[in-house]
């Protein structure tokens, strides 16, 4: 079985569906990672990161023979994911979560956060990256974001679902999830230009022309 | 277009949306007002940010036990012979 080492995500996935365990393990080694990541950007435990991720990939092997495409796989998973965390959250019964699915004013393009600290960054994003400190960084300024802005930037952003696969995984519009993500780009714009930007070139925040 | 206006239409100009009214209008603004030009660079530096980081990793002892689940669901599933072949 030397040669799965090569297999394209499309062999893996057929080998699959006949039952070969070890190009299903290989098929899902990399989206590992990115489901349990979701879950817990999603949750902030652990422990329901992980029961998310089991039942995800459990879930996977029960409609396995369903997949005619592997290119629909991680979407698929991240789909499926949301779905169960959703559920977590509902059980936490939390007041966040009623925010979550409430349509409010905020839902709408008034009065969006102004940007107020406005300075190009002294590092590009990859040079940042390479810093020791940088995911707990990035963690700290998601978790400043309420669930509804952050599990919608999460799946967009992060993940790179469209805004019809992010609408669909979070039971939202596609115009809902447009104005949620605007508004978590603009928050997170504050933080990390706050963190990285210059304040010696810093621009001022109150200009507006025609 | 006017500031309010060109943060409104953000996400499409980001997103590379095939809008090119919207893009003609939003890069004539840019062009005349340099803090807007940051704002849409520290965007796409943000979104670039957040895309390039580090994925989480599985804790060791989870991976193990998700590896024995399974395993466990895909014998039910194909049958012993997938994993054990004579």
């Amino acid at each position: 079985m030397a040669s799965q080492n090569i297999d394209s995500a499309a062999e893996l996935l057929g080998k699959a569906r006949t039952g070969d365990f070890a190009a299903f393990q290989l098929l899902i080694e990399s989206l590992q990672p990115r489901v349990y990541g979701l879950a817990m950007r999603m949750l902030r435990s652990t422990h329901d990161a992980e029961d998310v991720t089991q039942q995800t990939f459990v879930a996977l092997i029960e409609h396995i023979d369903s997949f005619r495409e592997e290119s629909s796989l991680a979407t698929w998973l991240l789909k499926i994911a949301t779905n169960f965390a959703l559920k977590i959250l509902r059980r936490r019964k939390t007041v966040s979560m009623s925010s979550f699915s409430d349509i409010t004013k905020e839902d709408s393009y008034g009065d969006l956060p102004h940007p107020d600290f406005i300075a190009p960054w002294t590092q590009t994003a990859p040079q940042i990256a390479e810093r020791h400190e940088f995911q707990v960084e990035l963690e700290r300024a998601l978790d400043g974001l309420d669930e509804k802005y952050r599990s919608v930037f999460v799946l967009r952003d992060i993940e790179q679902l469209s805004v019809r696969d992010t609408a669909e995984a979070l039971g939202l519009t596609e115009s809902t999830v447009k104005v949620r993500l605007l508004r978590a780009r603009l928050m997170l714009r504050e933080e990390m230009t706050r963190r990285f930007g210059d304040p010696e070139q810093s621009l001022r925040s109150d200009h507006n022309h025609e | 277009m006017t500031c309010e206006e060109l943060l409104k239409a953000l996400n499409d100009y980001v997103d590379g949306a095939e809008l090119n009214e919207i893009c003609e209008e939003f890069a004539q603004h840019l062009a005349g007002c340099n803090p807007c030009q940051v704002v849409v660079d520290n965007i796409r530096q943000t979104i670039a940010l957040f895309h390039h980081g580090k994925p989480y990793d599985l804790p060791v002892a989870f991976q193990d036990a998700l590896q024995g689940t399974l395993k466990a669901k895909w014998m039910e599933k194909f049958g012993e012979k997938s994993i054990n072949p004579d």
